[in-house]
């Protein structure tokens, strides 16, 4: 097995001309926490997209445990383990908290058509369900309607239902964005805890949350990469300090 | 709060469901049965609609074209193949439900008016094809189409057993719906009408979900155009016409959007008013469902049910 479980090739995606995403050759080492950094409109959220089939590419490869998937549906993608998450919360705001993971829990039952089955044949999930909203500290909210809890407990939500899943890797975009310090710390140390045994891609803004958590970065501007390394590497670098502007900015994220 | 709201409907809905079923039983000792089977088979194709924008949040503007083909398909096999009363409801059901997989599979793929418009366009074919084939009657649609012996036995000539026979098929249509809302598949259902991208991006191929409710729907509005034509011995261009897709969905609104008996109430009320109103004003019915539709949407937009709901649930919280 190769050490990269994701992989692409020239990756690029052009909107009516304007190159959105143009070359991006990323690898992302197996088991590591990965970071995708840039300026506003580099391209982060369109490689997401690219990533996740979402969008076509208009040109290259991507590679997913050695396999192509480059042309493959968004779902079947999500079905070989690789789950993203949104920019803004994805939750089901309408359904209960445990009814949102019972939705990621549901597909391995392999009744999904059964129109006929009563639901309370889906009980049967709420066990390993609960394990997992105590598993984000949200067992005692379980049968709230998930609409009416606050932002950073939706995003915790959120990130039951990929477990749910139990996903090889892990693509989270901008899982600290709209959110004041304590949600910051807890939401960093779940995404410790989730990392564990799986690989994960995140999209950030939040430099001291990269500083502290990724084993690698990627920096992007314009749709294409512009460095790759280590956190220290990568913030040394003056091309990077050249693209955030008032290149202060990521030397002062340490602190 | 809302848990013990929910657990409030949960334990009142059986009852309620149980005393309208009997009601439903005595009604034509008290009502005149025809009208009485008139509400029931637009309830269910109300019931049916709302299981496709209620649950599953696709507009189709083309459902008359499910009610109108079954009734067709019933009216032919009873009259002109002389089969039995339940195979032409049956036989008039899988019509709709085959044109519904063909409607879907080519609309399923759009979204929002996009997808209103494909099912119109489509099902303005299919008016034009009942108008212009010999076998559907053109303008005079398909007339004389006798009840028959339900089973071979019953006589179905009598209004008291016909009503029975109608009854019988409005609570199947509806016991299926409630079910498929509360069955796994309704779950999938409601997570994809929430959120779609996260419904993707968590494996669900949602256009076989949405095909599967589309089919569904189409089978049942169908189900109620081929009783429907045996009630009233006629399949005629009007179940086919662009305005009954128009009229399910203000019976739909009107009852109560995505709320299990809404689109009965909704139903009972818009054939009430055109039964009691046709003779007194004429024409002037179109206008006044306008204005109905107008005052529903701009200041009841649950329509009756679901603003009965809310109100139970404001009462209960204080």
């Amino acid at each position: 097995m190769s050490d990269f479980i994701l992989e692409t090739a020239g990756l690029s995606k052009e909107f009516k001309g304007f190159a959105a995403v143009s070359g991006v050759d990323l690898k992302v080492r197996r088991g590591h926490i990965h970071a995708l950094i840039g300026p506003n409109g580099a391209g982060k959220t369109t490689v997401f997209n690219l990533l996740t089939k979402f969008l076509p590419p208009t040109t290259g490869t991507i590679h997913f445990e050695g396999q192509d998937i480059t042309t493959e549906a968004p779902a079947a993608t999500a079905r070989r383990g690789l789950i993203r998450s949104f920019q803004i919360s994805a939750t089901f705001p309408g359904l209960t908290v445990l009814e949102n993971v019972r939705i990621g829990l549901q597909r391995k039952l392999g009744t999904g058509f059964h129109f006929w089955r009563s639901e309370k044949s889906l009980d049967a999930l709420n066990g390993k369900a609960m394990e997992l909203l105590e598993s984000v500290d949200l067992g005692r909210f379980a049968d709230t309607i998930t609409g009416e809890m606050p932002y950073g407990r939706k995003r915790a939500l959120e990130i039951a239902t990929t477990l749910a899943l139990e996903p090889t890797m892990m693509l989270l975009d901008e899982p600290t964005q709209g959110m004041g310090h304590e949600d910051i710390e807890r939401v960093v140390a779940l995404i410790r805890k989730v990392s564990e045994g799986r690989t994960i891609l995140m999209v950030e803004h939040n430099l001291s949350v990269v500083a502290n958590l990724c084993d690698r970065i990627t920096v992007l501007t314009r749709g294409s990469v512009l460095a790759e390394g280590s956190y220290e590497e990568v913030s040394r670098d003056p091309r990077v300090l050249e693209a955030y502007v008032g290149s202060a900015d990521i030397n002062d994220a340490h602190h | 709060m809302t848990i013990n709201n929910n657990g409030m409907f949960a334990r009142a809905t059986p009852l309620l469901f149980g005393a309208l079923f009997i009601i439903g039983l005595v009604a034509p000792f008290a009502v005149y049965p025809t009208f009485l089977m008139k509400i029931l088979c637009f309830g269910l194709f109300a019931c049916a609609f709302n299981l496709l924008l209620g649950f599953a949040g696709l507009l189709s503007f083309g459902h008359a074209a499910f009610l109108g083909t079954a009734g067709y398909a019933c009216g032919m096999l009873v009259r002109d193949l002389g089969v039995t009363p339940e195979v032409g409801i049956l036989g008039g059901t899988l019509a709709a439900a085959i044109l519904g997989w063909v409607f879907g599979v080519l609309a399923i793929r759009r979204s929002g008016i996009y997808f209103a418009m494909i099912t119109l366009a489509l099902a303005q074919m299919v008016f034009f094809f009942a108008l212009q084939w010999k076998a559907t009657g053109g303008e005079d649609g398909l007339q004389g189409v006798p009840r028959g012996h339900l089973f071979g036995l019953i006589d179905l000539s009598n209004n008291i057993a016909m009503y029975y026979l109608v009854f019988a098929v409005f609570c199947a249509g509806f016991f299926i719906i409630h079910r498929t809302i509360h069955s796994p598949f309704g779950q999938i259902l409601k997570a994809i009408r929430e959120n779609e991208p996260r419904a993707v991006s968590l494996g669900y191929d949602v256009a076989k979900y949405k095909l599967l409710a589309f089919v569904l729907s189409a089978a049942l509005a169908g189900m109620a155009g081929a009783t429907k034509t045996l009630v009233f011995q006629l399949a005629s261009l009007t179940d086919v016409h662009w305005h009954m897709s128009g009229e399910v969905v203000l019976m739909t609104l009107l009852g109560g959007l995505g709320t299990i008996l809404g689109p009965l109430v909704g139903a009972g009320v818009i054939v009430s008013l055109q039964s009691e109103l046709a003779d007194k004003v004429g024409s002037w019915v179109t206008v006044i469902m306008g204005v109905i539709f107008v005052l529903c949407v701009l200041l009841f937009r649950r329509g009756i049910v679901g603003e009965l709901q809310a109100l139970i649930k404001r009462a209960g919280i204080n």
